[in-house]
């Protein structure tokens, strides 16, 4: 049988907010234990929360960015359950009013195509602490700095249709987030996690079939693999004429497989009920406008604007958006050499193999946009070739010396007086008697080797097209 | 001396008839003379209230003055005090020491009043009759064989035996103006929203509002002149400006419209209660005003809206007592879920735990439509009629209890314990500011007249109820057995 696969995406991301949701504790990313945890975040008794604006300027800003319905009255309630990092034995999430309702995201998929996929909504809700198992024996230690940071549930419709999709999705989310500057949303410190609830069904069939969820997956890649991994084992269940069950579960990356947490979990009642101690957030049009009037340009529009005003190729211009560091950075280089397309080449070429190969992220680069700008300038107005370029490029990794001044101190100049072309030209023909034989018998493409000759004797500096040029009229 | 009223006292301490040091130690004195009989106090703090004192009369002599400088007084042990025990009433938090101050006790600190102790209560404010004290029962100084009233029932005692000039008080569904009327005092319970609740425990949050028990509605003015105000830690305070609540004390009646609620006349109203009420309405009339009756038709609803919407909000603003942070936990848990359980079981009361129960229920999947969600429109109802009686009438008067203090364990079913709070829990539901006045005395032991004002009108109902007090001397009566020799 044929089987359709469904996924909805529950993403959390952390606001990057300086203090908490509702106190005024620090959110600072790998403090000691417990030294961001103050009386409301202890839930010490008689203390009340306070919402942080910052984070409602946050939610409102996606919703906005989003295209989504902004909640103009929107509820704060409580879901009540026991636990040890959960201080106040409720945490205050958004249930039937939520801050962000009904938008879309559109990704691009594999094969080049565009698909819509549905947000159905983002509420506001405070993170919990962390149970610490490892390092107490027979004991569990509670860490409460991260109880009270304020997250961000976008919650997507079942519109996802593959692993490749739900990585499209999330990465574009992840763009848009940091676009938007609310969140790190960086997968390994947990600022962004994902839950996926996934099912599957026989292709055709339009109701939803029982879907399992698995927490917490902490990875694009691991998400990739655990929804592979739970789509195969669903159809094998299915296959083998048995059943799913509705449970939650978790992805064990080391073994790559997932597996059932603790059923018993399933019948919790979570006894929403609004919170008395905050009263309804009611914003208006002006202060919805203000924040959409703040925007800044958005991943879509930018690539289009790439497209039009650079003339740039659909692959590099998804490319260079994709973050929106990468975007500025390519913006500077091609405003600064006055090249945009050999700009983009050397963006999306050697400066993001040279990222890659040190796991940087584009701020961390030691080549900054305006050097690489007068690089790229240099092989425009041809004072070095493109291959000259690299090795030059190579020298500004640990050199921050002005790159004229590398060129000129390495000697690197390219070669453009006549003469001294010329003599080179002929003592390439002097000295290939058999390759000049064939070109001259009608065989053009032995130029690229007399070309390739004259550049290697020039120690690369020739200028190309100059030794290409004077060849031909050489062997006429 | 410590028959004088807030303002009297104020009086005495301006013009150094006495001391502030003088007076604490004859309050502190009286403590230690009365506490064991009365149990009003859970803790008493001699030797800070002393420093307090003595800090005042510093402040006093350097030209500093203010009218509760210097006022030895008692806060209720569900106000967050730094450094000193908060117990709520429970012994879940015996051993809880407070490392911040409430709102409304940094106000009054700040204003210079001395904080003589904390006061007993119903346990995290459950009850009628404080007789749910995890530290026992407090007795009513008019006869100790009954109860004097609660949950605030330590603060009215305490003031009804002159064993501090005023004390705080919390009002969720009557707790202080029940207390007050058992006790013959005046209590007051301001809008919701008008003092913080930054630092009062909570019990019920919608409900909760911090009030005064003092002697006399003029009294109550000084203490909400120092309390009342917008607080940037509470989101639920009100930014309004705060008025001179003494202002306006002595504002004429003529013409002042009282409606008197057909339902608080009805049947369960003790017929010598009644008689008491009715005399005293006739008092308002000698002051210009008039008397029309008038109907509130759903507030026989409110009893039954107060013990779904309070319950619920309480199973979840007790879940963090919990055995982990603070508070009590059990000897020696097995597990987790033995911790909980245990400390639980053990740390709280039976009515705490009743109402966590049916809170709880009340919240569950599939019961929340016809339980919470009903008792929310059923408010609302009532908020209604408060709003179509005020287009009629200035303030609404009627008993604060259908009868006076009744004995210590008289009242073994809880339902018959909720229906003491009859009159008063409607004025919680609509957020309504509401006084309990000395309005009488039957069979030796005072009653309550009960006054409630629109939204915010905290000035025009301390004004009636202070005209009240300038025409009768109900509120000058003291329990005989506790009244100073000399």
């Amino acid at each position: 049988m044929e089987w359709e696969t469904v996924i909805g995406l529950e993403v959390h991301v952390q606001l990057s907010t300086k203090s908490k949701l509702f106190s005024g504790s620090a959110t600072k990313f790998g403090a000691d234990p417990n030294t961001q945890a103050n009386i409301y975040d202890l839930a010490m008794p008689g203390t009340l929360p306070v919402l942080n604006r910052d984070a409602l300027r946050m939610a409102v800003r996606f919703g906005v960015a989003i295209g989504a319905e902004i909640g103009k009255r929107s509820v704060f309630d409580r879901k009540n359950y026991f636990y040890p990092d959960l201080p106040k034995g409720y945490q205050v999430s958004q249930l039937d009013y939520p801050i962000v309702g009904k938008g879309s995201l559109t990704v691009t998929l594999d094969d080049g195509s565009e698909k819509v996929i549905g947000i159905t909504r983002a509420h506001m809700e405070e993170d919990a602490g962390k149970s610490l198992h490892e390092d107490y024996e027979g004991m569990t230690a509670i860490d409460l700095n991260r109880a009270g940071t304020p997250l961000l549930e976008i919650v997507s419709e079942p519109d996802i249709r593959s692993a490749r999709e739900a990585v499209a999705y999330l990465k574009k989310l992840h763009s848009i987030i940091r676009y938007l500057d609310i969140s790190d949303a960086i997968m390994a410190q947990g600022s962004m996690r994902c839950d996926a609830n996934i099912s599957i069904r026989p292709k055709g069939e339009t109701e939803l079939s029982t879907r399992t969820e698995i927490k917490n997956i902490n990875s694009f890649r691991f998400v990739e693999k655990a929804i592979n991994y739970e789509v195969r084992r669903q159809r094998e269940v299915l296959e083998d004429g048995g059943r799913i069950v509705q449970e939650t579960r978790l992805y064990d990356a080391d073994k790559d497989e997932t597996r059932s947490m603790r059923s018993k979990e399933v019948a919790n009642d979570y006894r929403y009920f609004p919170e008395p101690d905050l009263l309804p957030i009611v914003i208006d049009e002006a202060y919805i406008a203000a924040i959409r009037a703040k925007l800044p340009e958005l991943p879509d529009a930018k690539k289009l604007r790439f497209r039009d005003e650079y003339g740039l190729g659909e692959y590099d211009a998804g490319v260079l958006v994709s973050s929106r560091e990468l975007a500025e950075y390519f913006e500077t280089v091609a405003r600064g050499s006055g090249d945009a397309k050999l700009a983009a080449n050397w963006v999306t070429g050697e400066l993001q193999a040279l990222l890659n190969k040190h796991n940087w992220e584009v701020n961390d680069s030691p080549i900054q946009a305006d050097r690489l700008a007068t690089l790229v300038a240099r092989i425009k107005d041809e004072t070095i070739s493109g291959k000259i370029a690299k090795t030059v490029f190579e020298s500004m990794l640990d050199d921050s010396s002005e790159v004229d001044a590398i060129i000129e101190s390495k000697g690197l100049k390219q070669v453009t007086d006549s003469a001294a072309i010329e003599k080179i030209v002929d003592e390439v023909i002097a000295g290939n008697p058999n390759q000049v034989q064939q070109y001259k018998e009608g065989k053009h493409q032995v130029i690229g080797f007399l070309v390739g000759q004259a550049m290697k004797l020039s120690q690369g500096k020739a200028n190309p097209g100059q030794v290409n040029a004077l060849l031909k009229e050489k062997l006429k | 001396m410590i028959e004088k009223t807030v303002a009297e006292l104020s009086v005495a301490l301006a013009s150094g008839d006495i001391s502030s040091v003088e007076l604490t130690q004859a309050y502190l004195n009286r403590i230690a003379e009365l506490n064991t009989e009365l149990n009003a106090f859970i803790t008493v703090c001699d030797e800070s209230a002393l420093d307090q004192a003595r800090a005042a009369d510093a402040a006093r002599a350097n030209g500093e003055a203010g009218a509760l400088l210097g006022i030895p007084m008692a806060h209720k042990d569900i106000f967050c005090t730094q450094g000193i025990s908060t117990t709520c009433g429970s012994r879940m938090l015996q051993n809880f020491v407070s490392p911040y101050d409430a709102t409304v006790v940094k106000r009054f600190k700040a204003a210079g009043a001395v904080t003589l102790g904390k006061t007993n209560m119903d346990e995290f404010a459950m009850g009628s009759s404080n007789e749910n004290s995890f530290f026992g029962p407090v007795r009513n100084p008019w006869d100790t064989n009954r109860v004097p009233g609660g949950s605030s029932g330590g603060s009215a005692a305490a003031v009804a035996a002159g064993l501090c000039a005023m004390a705080t008080g919390t009002d969720t569904g009557g707790s202080i103006r029940q207390p007050a009327a058992f006790c013959g005092i005046t209590g007051f319970k301001p809008s919701y929203g008008r003092v913080s609740r930054w630092g009062m425990i909570a019990f019920a949050s919608s409900l909760d509002q911090a009030g005064t028990l003092c002697q006399s509605a003029e009294d109550a003015a000084l203490m909400m002149n120092v309390m009342a105000g917008l607080d940037s830690k509470d989101s639920t305070s009100i930014d309004r400006d705060v008025e001179d609540y003494t202002a306006t004390l002595d504002d004429s009646l003529d013409g002042l419209k009282i409606g008197i609620p057909r339902q608080h006349f009805a049947q369960g109203l003790n017929a010598e209660v009644e008689q008491a009420i009715r005399d005293a309405l006739r008092e308002y009339e000698k002051l210009g005003a008039t008397i029309k009756e008038i109907d509130l038709p759903n507030n026989h609803l409110s009893v039954s809206a107060y013990y779904v919407v309070a319950p619920a909000e309480a199973s979840a603003n007790l879940s963090r007592y919990d055995g982990v942070r603070y508070g009590y936990r059990c000897e020696n848990p097995l597990d987790l879920e033995d911790m909980y359980k245990r400390s639980r079981s053990e740390g709280f009361g039976d009515e705490v735990k009743r109402r966590i129960m049916v809170g709880t229920y009340a919240l569950s999947a599939g019961y929340y439509d016809a339980y919470y969600r009903k008792a929310q429109k059923i408010r609302r109802l009532i908020k209604n009629d408060f709003n179509a009686a005020f287009e009629e009438v200035d303030i609404i008067v009627g008993p604060t209890s259908p009868h006076t203090a009744f004995k210590l364990g008289a009242k073994s079913d809880p339902v018959a314990m909720y229906l003491e709070d009859i009159y008063t829990i409607a004025a919680n539901l609509a957020g309504l500011p509401a006084i309990s006045i000395p309005g009488g005395m039957v069979n030796g032991l005072p009653i309550g007249l009960h006054l409630v004002g629109n939204d915010f009108a905290e000035a025009k109902v301390l004004n009636i109820a202070h005209q009240f007090q300038q025409q009768t001397g109900w509120h000058r009566r003291k329990p005989s057995a506790f009244t100073q020799e000399g």
